[in-house]
């Protein structure tokens, strides 16, 4: 039994609140609706006290303190607005701008930015400073993600995230004081660094200093290439956020009005990437089938998740027997509208414009990697457009996607199951996996599996299953700090799975690094990842088919074009290899 | 070769003998050390084998009266000889072979010639606890360090002393901690003491960072051991058996004798497992910090010793409950250190007679800038400014004024004459704008612009701000760009308001000290010399003729006699003009007022 914690009784602004020992002030400020300002608190992630926007009064304590890391303590009376913290706030948030790229109108996040909210809070009107600019750098080298020192506020969020969630470390604070700057180590570009390209930085960041790299111009040239034949495919998260760009509420599912938006944007089709999320499973499930049989590398790791993919050849070059064959998805749904399609519709590849609409930066290096490209030479995917992306696209062309029809994707690659609808979440691949597995194996199935977490790790969630008559133990993992200690396990032996799902962003591709972004108070009060997920899992309730293997277009597919999972033409077609990537060299 | 108590104190017995013979002691600090200290050492060693003099001829640590370096000491007749040079050492060994001195390298005061170095109006005023065995003894020999009751303290505490006794001592003395903020050293080692954790550890910050300070540094070059002897008894008296002395690489004499020192104690067993026979383990490591000032913030300290980036962390947690690695650490500076063995020889009663109310014992500061005698001095606390400056330090040179006083380093604030009088200790330097710091006490006499003064000191900080909080790294980056317009005469009077809208936030918002003190020699110029300020904004004007941008220099045409001396010595080819055809002119474009020509002119026809 889990012994009561002790709780704590303090006064903030004149109400009573109480809150478990070892609560911050801000924690104890948030339960009782209080918005103390911050722009660099993240909970458990850059608890670092850096920006000093959530100071406080404390009876009895000398100077303002940090609200975010200073605890809660029996008896405290704290103040959060007195005129005099008012004004020195005010004050951080002048000296903050001045050395600022005050360039709003034209910033990605303008109306979106912490930054901006906070000095509508603070009404500041004008600017006090001006003095020298700290060193703007652009380095947009990367196919994923562009970072601008100038708009950088040194807030530490995304070198926190990058190494206390996702373990890669690509980024760092470098020199001292007003020259201080993240950067990257040797002052490469981040594309040479350990950078995996997730973007779990960009939806951290207050303000514009990290974007996604933007192909939208090049979308919106194809778009009206009268010679293009433009597809897009949707992956499965995007259908569960992209209302929010358009003011709906957080996990509200869109999928019949995304499509509709899509198709009034003037792509000539719309497909779904779930389809080819089920012929993941029919390859991957067949792939662990014939592992297990064959006494080939166990632990098998699912490999769709593209940031993973890149983390495992950066870190883990020894370790990429580990990773299941299989492409992504997006690479198979690709890989069959520039031949099954294009064959079936007699249009050249070559003519075919595919656009992936993904809740993800890295996908947007994945698209380009030469493993994944067909025979003819061709990439599978032309263009990685982001949910972010696709919403600023609409808006432009005065698509309100809320005010848009239910309609369907379009044939023949738009039906999916609800095992491919749950890819957008985490433990979703491992769950269809698991739907299908055994039926492929022997007719069986296997129930409804718990999953548990293991100690002292959230992250990292645990199942026991039965398949022929045997135990397996299998993994779900998401953040790459996370499945950098998985790895670790399996590399020295102690690892003690069959079958592991890796996710790089936690919660999955609906925290992708694509996604509309959520200020991090709201993200306090509302577990967006969550709602988003319930949203998928609706989609899946909803579905005609649950289970890969049910799905009509992919029995088609198979018994007209692919042949057998795993079979020869499969194997050509949707696996992949990887490859060893070297950091850091010039 | 570990010792027994009775092994140590035979080798005190022993060794103590040799204070009774003639000993040639040589300052091989860094000061003396730069004018040539180690090869007159070796030159006196050479002369003295030579000539088959019973003498010892040895290094040992800093005097104090850096000015007049390098400095000899004769033992046991406390001879002083300053200035000496190489050449000197044959005649130094002879005379004392004779038994006579080298008058011409004796100081003189008032006609006289000074025979013992104590009776020097440099020393008269002072007390030097902390500084005891610096000049006396050769820091690179632990026999030595015994035979003056070294590692007695540590003995007195491991056979007969309960770890309370010890903090109760410490608190008693009522030392507060030497390097800057003054916090009851004695509370620190009680509250890390009844912290709970197997692991504590012990820490000694050396990372001396204030410019011109070097009262730690010379404490390590002179006097290691008692550093290592206070971290021991700190470890006893908190439970920890790890110590680590984070100190500057810039500082290759004090890591040296650091090193040398840590070894011999542990092959002396004074260090290491089971020390003196008992069940005490302590251990010390160096940690060489790369010589950045907020590496002497505590927390940043600590995360640097870890391998992290050199920044403060917000407290709580304490490093008494939370310090390095996470652990309960403790905290001291050197100076701090350098004084617990005395207080636990002669009790803590003893060392809380020296001193005033609230501020306890000695403190160390090293004196610089515009003064006769620059140099490290320890005088009692409540000694005053005026004594320091003017009884100690020989008074302001070349028969200027004392303008001001800067203490506590780019932290600190500058003194102004009316406060001359002010005893020196925590509080007092406090409530008139300044602090005691860790000790650094500049200078400046009457032809100082304090503008100016307060652009350098701000320039330092935007240097060595981490950057890791807005107010800090982008406050002083502003208050230096408003100090440089207005030394350039493009201020405007509403900066000075803004100066201080900006020191207000930056000390109530800042992170760590360093950003919550930056402002304080901007403020304290502006309190006591306000009017040099509106002089420069409204008057564009700079009395002293410091901000080069705000001076002019000219050359009065009644005056010169067109001899083109001036010419010839402007580095900048800035004076036009032929010799004997009329008086010579600066061309102003091209002058960088460095002044040369002011100097170099036989007529004093050029002026500023």
């Amino acid at each position: 039994m889990e012994i009561a914690k002790k709780m704590i009784n303090l006064t903030i602004d004149g109400k009573n609140v109480s809150v478990v020992e070892g609560s911050s002030i801000l924690d104890a400020a948030r339960k009782i609706d209080i918005d103390i300002p911050t722009l660099c608190f993240l909970k458990e992630i850059n608890e670092v006290g850096n920006c000093r926007m959530c100071l406080v009064e404390i009876d009895g304590v000398k100077g303002y303190k940090t609200s975010c890391v200073y605890p809660a303590e029996e008896g405290m009376n704290v103040k959060t607005n007195t005129k005099d913290l008012i004004e020195t706030k005010r004050e951080i948030l002048q000296l903050i701008l001045s050395a600022h790229d005050k360039k709003c109108l034209s910033c990605v996040r303008n109306t979106n930015c912490t930054l901006q909210d906070l000095c509508k809070k603070f009404e500041i009107e004008d600017y006090d400073y001006d003095g020298e600019m700290p060193e703007a750098i652009l380095d947009d080298a990367s196919e994923c993600i562009v970072r601008n020192t100038a708009k950088c506020i040194l807030c530490g969020r995304c070198v926190s995230v990058c190494k206390n969630v996702q373990g890669v470390s690509a980024i760092s604070v470098m020199n001292r004081g007003y020259k201080s700057r993240v950067g990257v180590a040797l002052g490469m570009s981040i594309k040479k660094s350990t950078c995996v390209g997730c973007g779990q930085c960009i939806i951290h960041c207050p303000v514009g200093a990290l974007t996604e790299k933007s192909n939208v111009k090049q979308l919106k040239e194809a778009l009206v290439d009268p010679k293009k034949h433009v597809v897009i495919q949707t992956a499965p998260s995007v259908r569960a956020s992209i209302g929010e760009e358009f003011g709906m509420p957080i996990g509200s599912l869109v999928t019949g009005k995304m499509v509709t938006s899509l198709r009034k944007m003037g792509f000539d089709k719309i497909f779904d990437t779930d389809l080819g999320a089920d012929i993941t499973i029919m390859e991957e499930a067949t792939e662990f089938i014939s592992r297990l049989k064959n006494g080939g590398t166990l632990p098998m790791i699912t490999s769709c998740s593209s940031g993973w993919i890149t983390f495992a050849e950066k870190f883990y070059p020894d370790q990429l027997k580990d990773l299941s064959t299989v492409k992504s998805p997006m690479e198979i749904l690709g890989t069959l509208i520039k031949t099954y399609y294009a064959d079936k519709m007699n249009i050249d590849p070559k003519d075919i414009y595919s656009v992936a609409l993904m809740p993800c930066s890295a996908k947007k290096a994945e698209i380009i990697r030469e493993e994944l490209k067909l025979d003819n030479g061709l990439q599978a995917v032309d263009n990685v457009v982001t949910t972010r992306e696709m919403a600023r696209l609409l808006k432009e062309s005065n698509i309100d996607l809320a005010m848009c029809e239910d309609s369907e994707f379009d044939a023949p690659l738009g039906i999916a199951t609800g095992a491919g609808h749950i890819f957008g979440a985490t433990g979703g691949v491992m769950e269809a996996a698991l739907r299908s597995v055994s039926y492929l194996l022997d007719g069986t199935e296997i129930g409804k599996v718990e999953f548990k977490s293991v100690i002292g790790n959230n992250n990292i969630k645990e199942a026991d299953i039965e398949i022929a008559g045997k135990i397996h133990k299998i993994a779900v993992v998401q953040g790459l700090l996370s499945v950098s200690k998985v790895l670790d396990e399996i590399k020295n032996g102690t690892s003690k799975y069959s079958f592991i799902e890796a996710m790089t962003c936690p919660g999955g591709c609906v925290n992708g690094g694509g996604q509309p972004l959520v200020d991090e108070y709201k993200a306090s009060k509302i577990d967006y990842k969550a709602l988003r997920t319930k949203a998928l899992y609706n989609a899946d309730k909803e579905a005609e088919f649950k289970k890969s293997h049910e799905n009509p277009s992919v029995k088609e597919l198979y018994k007209n074009f692919l042949g057998e999972p795993n079979g020869k033409k499969s194997h050509e077609l949707l696996h992949t290899k990887y490859n060893k990537q070297d950091t850091y060299v010039d | 070769m570990q010792k027994t108590s009775k092994e140590l104190r035979d080798i005190r017995a022993k060794t103590k003998l040799i204070f009774e013979k003639t000993r040639i002691m040589i300052c091989c600090g860094t000061g003396c050390t730069s004018s040539k200290s180690d090869k007159i050492l070796e030159e006196l060693q050479k002369k003295s084998k030579e000539l088959g003099a019973n003498v010892i001829v040895e290094k040992t640590g800093c005097f104090g009266f850096c000015a007049k370096g390098p400095i000899i000491v004769i033992e046991p007749d406390q001879t002083f000889y300053e200035m000496v040079n190489i050449e000197d050492s044959e005649e130094i060994i002879k005379a004392v072979m004779n038994g006579t001195k080298v008058e011409r390298l004796m100081p003189e005061e008032d006609d006289k010639f000074i025979q013992k170095w104590h009776e020097l109006n440099f020393y008269k005023k002072q007390k030097r606890l902390a500084l005891r065995n610096c000049g006396y003894i050769n820091p690179e020999d632990i026999d030595e360090y015994i035979a003056v009751d070294g590692y007695l303290a540590l003995e007195k505490v491991l056979t007969g002393m309960s770890s309370d006794k010890v903090i109760n001592e410490v608190i008693k003395s009522g030392i507060r901690g030497r390097g800057g903020a003054g916090f009851p050293t004695g509370k620190k080692w009680q509250f890390t003491s009844s912290a709970q954790n197997d692991i504590k550890y012990v820490c000694c910050n050396a990372d001396e960072g204030d410019p011109g300070a070097f009262m730690d540094r010379s404490i390590l070059e002179g006097d290691p051991h008692s550093v290592i002897e206070a971290m021991a008894i700190a470890g006893f008296a908190i439970g920890s058996n790890q110590g680590y002395i984070y100190v500057r690489a810039e500082y290759p004499i004090a890591v040296q004798r650091l090193n040398i020192a840590i070894k011999q104690a542990t092959e002396y067993g004074l260090l290491g497992t089971n020390i003196l026979s008992t069940n005490f383990d302590f251990n010390i490591e160096l940690r060489l910090g790369a010589g950045a000032f907020v590496c002497g913030e505590e927390t940043a300290l600590m995360n640097s010793i870890e391998g992290k980036r050199g920044e403060p962390r917000p407290r709580p947690p304490f490093p008494a409950f939370k310090g390095l690695f996470g652990k309960p650490t403790l905290l001291n500076n050197v100076e701090t250190y350098a004084n617990i063995c005395q207080i636990i020889l002669n009790g803590g009663d003893w060392y809380a007679k020296v001193g005033t109310e609230s501020s306890k014992g000695t403190k160390v500061f090293a004196l610089g800038g515009n003064i006769n005698n620059v140099g490290l001095v320890e005088v009692p606390m409540g000694t005053t400014l005026r004594e320091i400056v003017f009884d100690i330090g020989g008074g302001i040179p070349e028969g200027k004024n004392f303008k001001a006083a800067q203490t506590g380093g780019p932290s600190g604030g500058c003194i102004p004459t009316e406060h001359l009088d002010i005893p020196i200790d925590y509080e007092s330097l406090t409530s008139i704008g300044s602090m005691m710091g860790s000790g650094g006490l500049i200078v400046m006499d009457d032809s100082k612009c304090m503008v100016n003064i307060a652009k350098f000191f701000l320039e330092f900080t935007v240097d060595e701000s981490c950057g890791k909080c807005p107010t800090c790294r982008i406050g002083t980056k502003r208050m230096l760009e408003i100090l440089t317009r207005i030394t350039e005469g493009k201020g405007k009077i509403e900066d000075i308001e803004r100066l201080e809208k900006l020191s207000k936030v930056m000390k109530s918002a800042s992170l760590c000290g360093l950003g919550q003190t930056a402002s304080n020699p901007v403020m304290s110029t502006l309190r006591y010399f306000r009017e040099e300020y509106i002089d420069h904004i409204e008057n564009k004007r700079c009395a002293t003729g410091q901000c080069k941008t705000l001076t002019k220099v000219l050359i009065d045409p009644e005056k010169c006699k067109q001899c083109g001396i001036c010419q010839k010595n402007c580095p900048y080819n800035a004076i036009k003009g032929e010799v004997r055809k009329g008086p010579f002119e600066i061309d102003q474009s091209k002058c960088v007022k460095c002044k040369v020509c002011i100097t170099k002119c036989p007529f004093k026809a050029i002026n500023n």
